[in-house]
């Protein structure tokens, strides 16, 4: 129960299905003294008190579980080296892969409970064979399966998400109100929790250290300077700062960063498009594909609320690729190229509603090939394969 | 039913403190006006001080009501302090009571204050040698020195004559935090200041009185400055209207625990009844545990302890994966005392002690008070084993998933 309004109405509509249920905030960063006003942060005693008050009113224990450290290693200094690392990291996903549903859950298991039950709007099925599958939420408004995508089926079988089949927000919101909750009104949170003013550059510039480097063209020219390769996302087009203007007038985008060589490369929009991509960490929500080398269709999304589109993947030895043994990846191909992807963030793998699974993005192809010579090592392979 | 073993957090009221309470209530009139009304709740007031000064070996004058305990140990840190100026060293042992840490901080950054923390032993006890050698650096630099006169966590009593007596050696005055003590053993103001203290800290609601009222017992000779200024009530060291209702209810409790100390001891025994009692149970508990888990061991010192108080480390195990599990047994136990917005925090007293982090985190603290019997402690016994056998299986939060 993280004070807010969704885990609040999840924990009591578990309570009228006849579960005992208990309530369990995780304190995960210590921000100690901090409340709400001014702060978009999670884990404040507000936070805490506004969960504990809900449980008060429907009559549950409550707790508060300690996970800060384990979410320090495995959420938010992960989140930094990925940074450092030039990719895109999804912090949410990661705690919800080893917080929420492996360091929380394996306790609550320990201790004695069946699940865990929180408020992400997305929805378990059983299939005719009596397996767990994993699904969009009714609302597709409100889905957070894309976030969930990271969990496997003993995850999923002690999972329970009461909000999947609600169709809008307003209803949980009308639902706390008339519970008596008074989180009913409470605002969303967007940010990532432990960067509680949003300002993820400044955050992250305070933790890692900033070495100026070289902005370079496709055609590996030098166009400038910045002052930190980390403070870049691939598809980032204000805050280059480069004075000369491209030959062709266009406006350029960040394509690539490579913390490596230091240096940031740019180039114009159509160069964001991405034709192929592929992850060694994949994992399926759920019961695997029987032949995951077949290639099959399916329906491909990078971020939490991008739109999902077409795509085949199959699983494939990267022996091809990389020339070394033992390793596979999951490979996604987008039926139209697809922009604004980048090393680091999650594909999900979706076959209908169904979460079928997902990998971390390790390397991408550009659907216009670079050019220049001297950056072709790691047009074909990203930053982390070449660290590999 | 519920078992309740927390009562180092607070005891149940006594019957006749609430009834006193509410009866009180009823009164009007500021003890401070000076009509027939005003000087009827300025009786019943002063005569609640005297039955508190009572319990506590003090004359009533001495007797300063506050709003908390942690009210009365910012008072008697504070005040002394800035009393002392411009003294800066305050000679601290590392596992108070956070009202003390936290106090001791506060004028580290806020009053350049310079404090060091005095070591304690194993078992929680101040380390009087190096109390000493700290003392003997600068002396006339220490503007005070505060300690518990039993530990709230691990129930150690703490020497606190012998440090009275090493800081009066250099006219240095001594606070006194007894908010754990009092009640449980004698709690003797004159015998303390003879031996070199100045002021010494109560609380109501730790001995069957109301949460809401605590006291500063401050000799006559120590100069305190007040924290909170107004109308100059209470020797002008402490300002605001009093509270008549919660004094007469302190008293009621007061006094029961006066009856305790005054009812003579049985023939050989070291202590008086109540306390015997107190100490049957827990040994009762100490034993009970040793059989469930042998591995357990018991803080503190195993003679020298609160009557009430066991406390244990628990190896392999989350204090607070055990508290739930008993929680849902029907005991009520504690981990330890502090907690930020219910965050248990590894023990800093056993960390003072020079246990690791992970012994400090798998605490279990049992403390029996007034209401406790035998069939409290069978109910713990008989709920331990399976909450102790799953705790274990559950771990520590800090190991890897699947490890």
């Amino acid at each position: 129960m993280s004070g807010g309004v969704d885990s609040a109405v999840a924990a009591a509509r578990a309570v009228e299905a006849g579960h005992e249920v208990v309530g369990v905030h995780l304190a995960l960063s210590r921000m100690p003294g901090t409340l709400r006003t001014g702060s978009r942060g999670c884990c404040t005693v507000e936070d805490s008190m506004d969960a504990q008050r809900a449980a008060n009113i429907m009559g549950i224990p409550y707790y508060v579980w300690d996970f800060s450290e384990r979410f320090k290693l495995d959420v938010v200094d992960d989140f930094i080296a990925e940074y450092a690392a030039g990719r895109t990291p999804n912090p949410c996903m990661r705690c919800n892969e080893k917080i929420k549903f492996a360091a929380l859950l394996e306790k609550a298991m320990a201790l004695g409970f069946d699940a865990v039950c929180t408020g992400h709007y997305a929805s378990i099925l059983t299939d005719a064979d009596g397996n767990k599958e994993l699904h969009r939420a009714a609302a597709w408004a409100k889905d957070q399966s894309y976030v969930l995508g990271v969990l496997t089926a003993d995850q999923i079988n002690h999972s329970m998400f009461p909000l999947g089949a609600t169709p809008t927000k307003a209803e949980v919101r009308a639902e706390a109100a008339e519970r008596g909750f008074s989180v009913a009104n409470k605002p969303d949170s967007y940010d990532i929790c432990f960067i509680p003013d949003g300002d993820t550059k400044g955050w992250l510039g305070e933790r890692v250290a900033p070495v100026t480097g070289d902005i370079l063209d496709r055609e590996g020219n030098t166009l400038g300077q910045h002052d930190g390769a980390v403070a870049f996302t691939v598809g980032q087009r204000k805050g280059l700062s480069i004075g000369t203007p491209a030959a062709d007038g266009k406006p350029r985008f960040v394509l690539e960063v490579r913390p490596i060589t230091n240096t940031v490369i740019v180039g114009p929009k159509e160069a964001l498009a991405i034709k192929e991509i592929a992850g060694n960490t994949y994992t399926w929500a759920g019961l695997a594909p029987e032949h995951p080398e077949v290639e099959f269709a399916c329906h491909v999304q990078i971020r939490a609320h991008a739109d999902p589109v077409p795509a085949r993947a199959q699983v494939v030895s990267t022996r091809a690729v990389t020339g070394r043994d033992g390793t596979v990846e999951l490979r996604i191909i987008p039926n139209e190229p697809l922009a604004g992807v980048a090393p680091g963030q999650t594909a999900v793998v979706y076959v209908g509603t169904r979460v079928l699974g997902q990998c971390t993005i390790d390397r991408t192809v550009s659907a216009v090939p670079v050019t220049a010579p001297s950056l072709i090592p790691s047009a074909s392979a990203s930053p982390a394969t070449v660290n590999a | 039913m519920v078992v309740y073993l927390d009562h180092a957090a607070t005891t149940p009221m006594l019957p006749t403190a609430i009834r006193s309470y509410a009866e009180a209530m009823g009164v009007v009139g500021n003890p401070a006006s000076v009509h027939s009304q005003g000087q009827n709740a300025k009786r019943m007031l002063e005569e609640s001080r005297e039955i508190v000064s009572e319990s506590l070996a003090c004359d009533p004058i001495e007797v300063v009501f506050t709003g908390s305990g942690t009210e009365a140990i910012n008072l008697g840190i504070k005040g002394v302090y800035w009393a002392r100026a411009p003294r800066r060293r305050i000679l601290v042992p590392g596992g108070e009571h956070h009202a003390t840490l936290d106090t001791v901080e506060w004028l580290v950054h806020h009053e350049k204050a310079i404090v060091e923390w005095i070591p304690l032993d194993v078992q929680g006890r101040i380390n009087l040698g190096a109390l000493e050698a700290a003392i003997a650096r600068d002396p006339l630099d220490v503007a005070l020195v505060s300690l518990l006169m039993a530990n709230n966590e691990v129930g150690t009593i703490e020497p606190v004559a012998a440090v009275a007596a090493l800081a009066a050696a250099h006219g240095i005055p001594v606070h006194v935090d007894a908010v754990a003590a009092y009640g449980y053993i004698p709690v003797d103001f004159r015998a303390l200041a003879a031996a070199g203290v100045s002021a010494l800290s109560v609380s109501a609601h730790k001995v069957g009185g109301p949460v809401g009222i605590g006291a500063l017992v401050l000799g006559r000779a120590t100069t305190v400055e007040p924290l909170i200024h107004g109308g100059g009530q209470q020797r002008k060291v402490r300002s605001g209207t009093q509270d008549v209702a919660a004094a007469v209810s302190f008293a009621v409790a007061a006094s029961a625990v006066t009856a305790q100390q005054l009812a003579p001891y049985p023939r050989g025994a070291a202590r008086g009844v109540e306390a015997a009692r107190l100490a049957a149970l827990r040994d009762r508990v100490i034993s009970g545990v040793a059989l469930v888990a042998p591995t357990a061991m018991l803080n503190g010192d195993p003679e020298r302890r609160l009557p009430g108080n066991a406390h244990f480390s628990f190896p392999g195990c989350e204090g607070d994966s055990l508290l739930f599990l008993l929680d849902a047994a029907g005991v009520s136990v504690s981990t330890g005392s502090a907690c930020q917005a219910g965050v248990p925090e590894p023990s800093h007293v056993l960390r003072a002690m020079g246990r690791s982090e992970s012994e400090s985190r798998g605490a279990l603290r049992i403390t029996l008070g007034h209401t406790s019997t035998d069939a409290d402690v069978d109910a713990l016994l008989k709920a331990l084993p399976a909450a102790h056998a799953q705790a274990l299986a559950a771990g520590m939060a800090d190991r890897v998933p699947g490890h």
